[in-house]
This record gives C-alpha cells, sequence and structure tokens, in this order.
C-alpha cells in the first residue's frame, strides 16, 4: 500500500473519524464529500464508539496476498451505533464462536505490513468485548 | 506544586504459551526453569500487534481515567527495545491515533528494560519543569529470545501508559532517581534479530547492583525505609531477581506481590516495573507510599517514591484493569504457532 493513502486514511483509520451532514443529520464512515441523503456539502467531524455488535460476518480462507498469512480469519460488518457500519477483521477470537449479534469492541492493530521493508499501516480491528 | 501520575493504562494481549510448550521443543528441564526462574508462562503478542498498537491501547486507558482529551497531551514519549521502525518514531503514529497532534513534542527512548521508566523520568521533569501541562510516558515492547536460548521462557509483550499532570494528581512523584553505569550484561548490534547475554554476568553486577544502588539511594534521598512502604515493584526479568532483591533490601512478600506478574506474564521489558506499578495502583489505597526501581542492561535503574492521592480512587475504574487482562481470556497456543506469530519461520 502506497504510503499517502495510508497518511490519507490515518484520521478514519487511527481515530475513527467519521463525518455527520449538517444538512440531514446522516453519519458516514468512512467520512464523504457528498451526502449521499441530502446531497449537503457541509459536515462536521465526529468520533466514533470504539465498541459495536457484529451485524454479519463471512470467514476467509482465500485470502489476498497481504493477508495470507493471516487466513482462515473473520470478516465482520460492526454496526457502532444506530445506522453506522464498519467492516473490519474480528481477531483474537475461536472462529466457530462468531455469532451475529455478538458485542465486540476495537482496537487498535496492524493491518498490512507491506512487506519487511514498507510502510506499516495502522488501524482498528474487532475483538470479543462484553464479557471482559 | 505536587506533580505525577494523573492516568494510567496497560495492555496485554491475549496470547500465552507455557514454559512447558518451549522446553519440550529445545529438550529442556521445565521444572528447572519454573522453579529457578518463577516463571509458568508468558504473553505472546498476535501477528498483528506491536510496541505501537500496545502503546495506543494502554494509553487510551490512561486518557480515559485521567478524564483529558489527547489534544491536550503536550509531550508523548515512548521507550522500546522493539520500536516497529529502525528509522521513524513510534510516538508520531501513536500520537496522531490519541489525536494529540499536532502540537506536541515526541521522542522515542531506548535503554533495553528501562526505556519506560525513562520515557517516565522526563515526563515527570517536563511537567515539573512547567515546559508542558501533560506529558505522556509509556513503556511498551514485544521482545524476542533466540530460539532455544533460556531468555525465550521470559521475553514477552505488555505495554503501560503514564499521563502526567499537575492538576488532578492520583499519585503524586516525591522523589525520581537515576543510577547507570557502562556494564555490558545484554545487548544486541544493528540488524541482529536477536539480543546476546552474558549469562549470570546479567546478575550480580547488573541487575543487582543497580537495582540494589538506586533503592538503597532513593530510600536515603527521601529519608524513608522500607517498613514505611505499603507496596514494592522492582523489574522483573523473571519471577526470581526481582523477589531477591526485594528481600535483600528488607522488603516482605505483602509488599511487592502485588506488583509481581512476571510469574504468569514474563518479562514485558520497558513495560515490566511500569505495568507491575500499574497493577499495585488498581488495589492500592489513599496515602499509600509505593517505591518503584526499574532496571535496563547496559545499565541501570530508574527509581521513584510515589504516593496516592484520594483521586486514584476515582479514576481506576474507568479502564481495565491490569490484572483482568492478565488473568481472563487468555488463548493459549504451541510452539509452532508461537514460531509463526513472532517470525521465527524463515519462508524464503
Amino acid at each position: 500500500m502506497f504510503s499517502a493513502k495510508i497518511w490519507r486514511e490515518s484520521p478514519q483509520r487511527y481515530r475513527l473519524e467519521a463525518a455527520k451532514c449538517l444538512g440531514c443529520g446522516k453519519v458516514f464512515f468512512p467520512p464523504r464529500l457528498v451526502c449521499l441523503g441530502c446531497r449537503g456539502r457541509e459536515f462536521e467531524k465526529r468520533f466514533l464508539p470504539w465498541r459495536g455488535r457484529v451485524l454479519t460476518f463471512t470467514v476467509i480462507h482465500t485470502a489476498p496476498t497481504p493477508f495470507v498469512d493471516m487466513a482462515p480469519y473473520c470478516i465482520a460488518i460492526v454496526e457502532v451505533e444506530e445506522g453506522v457500519r464498519l467492516t473490519c477483521q474480528l481477531v483474537d477470537v475461536d472462529l466457530e464462536a462468531v455469532e451475529i449479534g455478538m458485542e465486540v469492541e476495537l482496537e487498535f492493530r496492524r493491518i498490512q505490513s507491506n512487506q519487511s521493508d514498507g510502510v506499516l499501516c495502522y488501524g482498528y480491528k474487532a475483538v470479543p468485548g462484553g464479557g471482559e | 506544586m505536587a506533580v505525577g501520575i494523573i492516568g494510567y493504562g496497560t495492555y496485554i494481549p491475549r496470547y500465552r504459551i507455557r514454559v512447558e510448550e518451549i522446553a519440550k521443543v529445545w529438550g529442556m528441564d521445565a521444572e528447572n526453569y519454573k522453579r529457578g526462574l518463577m516463571l509458568r508462562q508468558k504473553s505472546v503478542p498476535a501477528p498483528d500487534q506491536d510496541v505501537i498498537t500496545m502503546s495506543v491501547e494502554a494509553a487510551r486507558k490512561a486518557l480515559r481515567r485521567a478524564g483529558i482529551d489527547g489534544s491536550e497531551i503536550g509531550s508523548v514519549y515512548i521507550g522500546s527495545e522493539s520500536h516497529p521502525y529502525a528509522v521513524k518514531p513510534s510516538g508520531t503514529v501513536v500520537a496522531e491515533a490519541l489525536g494529540a497532534t499536532p502540537e506536541v513534542h515526541c521522542a522515542d527512548f531506548e535503554f533495553a528494560c528501562k526505556a519506560g521508566t525513562e520515557a517516565m523520568f522526563v515526563g515527570y521533569s517536563e511537567v515539573k519543569a512547567g515546559t508542558v501541562r501533560y506529558a505522556l510516558a509509556i513503556g511498551a515492547d514485544t521482545s524476542q529470545g533466540a530460539p532455544g536460548d533460556a531468555l525465550e521462557f521470559s521475553a514477552a509483550a505488555g505495554a503501560a501508559a503514564y499521563l502526567f499532570g499537575a492538576e488532578g494528581v492520583a499519585v503524586e512523584v516525591l522523589q525520581a532517581y537515576s543510577f547507570m553505569t557502562d556494564t555490558p550484561d545484554f545487548w544486541r548490534r544493528e540488524h541482529q534479530h536477536y539480543p546476546r547475554h552474558g549469562g549470570r554476568f546479567t546478575g550480580a553486577p547488573a541487575y543487582f547492583r543497580h537495582a540494589t544502588g538506586a533503592a538503597l539511594r532513593i530510600l536515603e534521598m527521601t529519608g524513608k525505609r522500607p517498613e514505611d512502604f505499603r507496596y514494592v515493584v522492582f523489574h522483573q526479568p523473571n519471577g526470581k531477581f526481582p523477589v531477591t532483591v526485594a528481600e535483600r533490601l528488607g522488603f516482605t512478600r505483602e509488599q511487592y506481590e502485588t506488583g509481581l506478574l512476571a510469574p504468569t506474564l514474563g518479562n514485558t521489558y520497558s513495560g515490566a516495573s511500569p505495568m507491575g506499578l500499574a497493577a499495585i495502583l488498581d488495589e492500592a489505597g489513599v496515602g499509600d507510599l509505593i517505591l518503584m526501581v526499574s532496571f535496563g542492561s547496559g545499565a541501570g535503574s530508574d527509581a521513584f517514591v510515589l504516593r496516592t492521592t484520594e483521586r486514584l480512587l476515582e479514576i481506576r475504574d474507568k479502564a481495565k484493569r491490569t490484572r483482568d487482562q492478565l488473568d481472563k481470556n487468555q488463548r493459549y497456543i504451541d510452539y509452532a504457532t508461537y514460531a509463526k506469530f513472532r517470525g521465527k519461520i524463515r519462508k524464503r
């Protein structure tokens, strides 16, 4: 992954920065320039909570090159607040224990290493929550 | 003006490997190591964890406890011997993740196992000098021992973060002191994957001389005696060294056991004594005196005499406690998985 792309996406990956439309109140993550609801262009910055629930998930067995060493792994769509969803890995979990509706917390993790000499890409991943 | 800790937090990865599992692979006697080093298991970072990720998690807990915003942090110091980059600071990523940029001073520290308390020493001094309002000091490591080396039983992963300030002080720093010489007991040369050490030379002239020297001198400076302290925490490269030095100095089990994490955590290097201190703060009462002494090979010790305030009781339940992270939700792995996670298997 190109270092400029990692840098450009860091506000959302590092701090869960979302954009709330000042026209209709819809929250977008990742942030957008134009609102899909009312086509407004004015947004306010908003930080999403680092916890949520699994809306749905799948298990990846045939992974893209940067993630081959992690396979099989779980990719989940996590709802962090009403209507705001994000897609990420669910880690530190037994794959057979993953369920729709399970509580998760988001943790700061390394997303891609870009071989041994590239820029490291960091961001959020989900881990089992609630019971801890 | 009282200056001290206004927030603290730790992070421990969930994976663990038992001493038996490592000993079996290298034909070593597990019971001998468990007894000799007082170690039962150690933490292992997941493949997507490193000093930066653990530092962010520990620091977010510290911010939550302190009740301040990341943008208010004036300096970010991370002490580690396993920074993910050889060139490029860990602190830039951590500061960015906490929302502390761009008005922040940042540096990565390195001094084997005492880099974390070095960061604390500098952060505390800056607040005391009035150059910053809040300083964040972190000790974190994902250290490695060479396969088959005794160090493999102990080299673990974890992080502790401390926020220093002059308002809302939960733990007052009464004295900070540093004791250091040039003693080559443990080292890693550039481009080397694993460190080397002087075996038994790491004991008397290195760990014990510096930890004892720092402890005795800070006791003298503050006019305190061992019995004045409710708790004591020493650097814990294994379970045995900190107990030996504590008892030699006249401290009792009741004083050192709360902060002794090594038997089930391993040695988290720069995180070790700071994480032990966090476990103490999770349980301490008001007005308790605490002595903390780190040790870093090369070699030196930083010592702190600390006193808890009523504020500690208000902040400590705002984040996950250290012992809960250590004792709950562990995921035990075998040696092959450990070798894969830690990059010990050469793929090409």
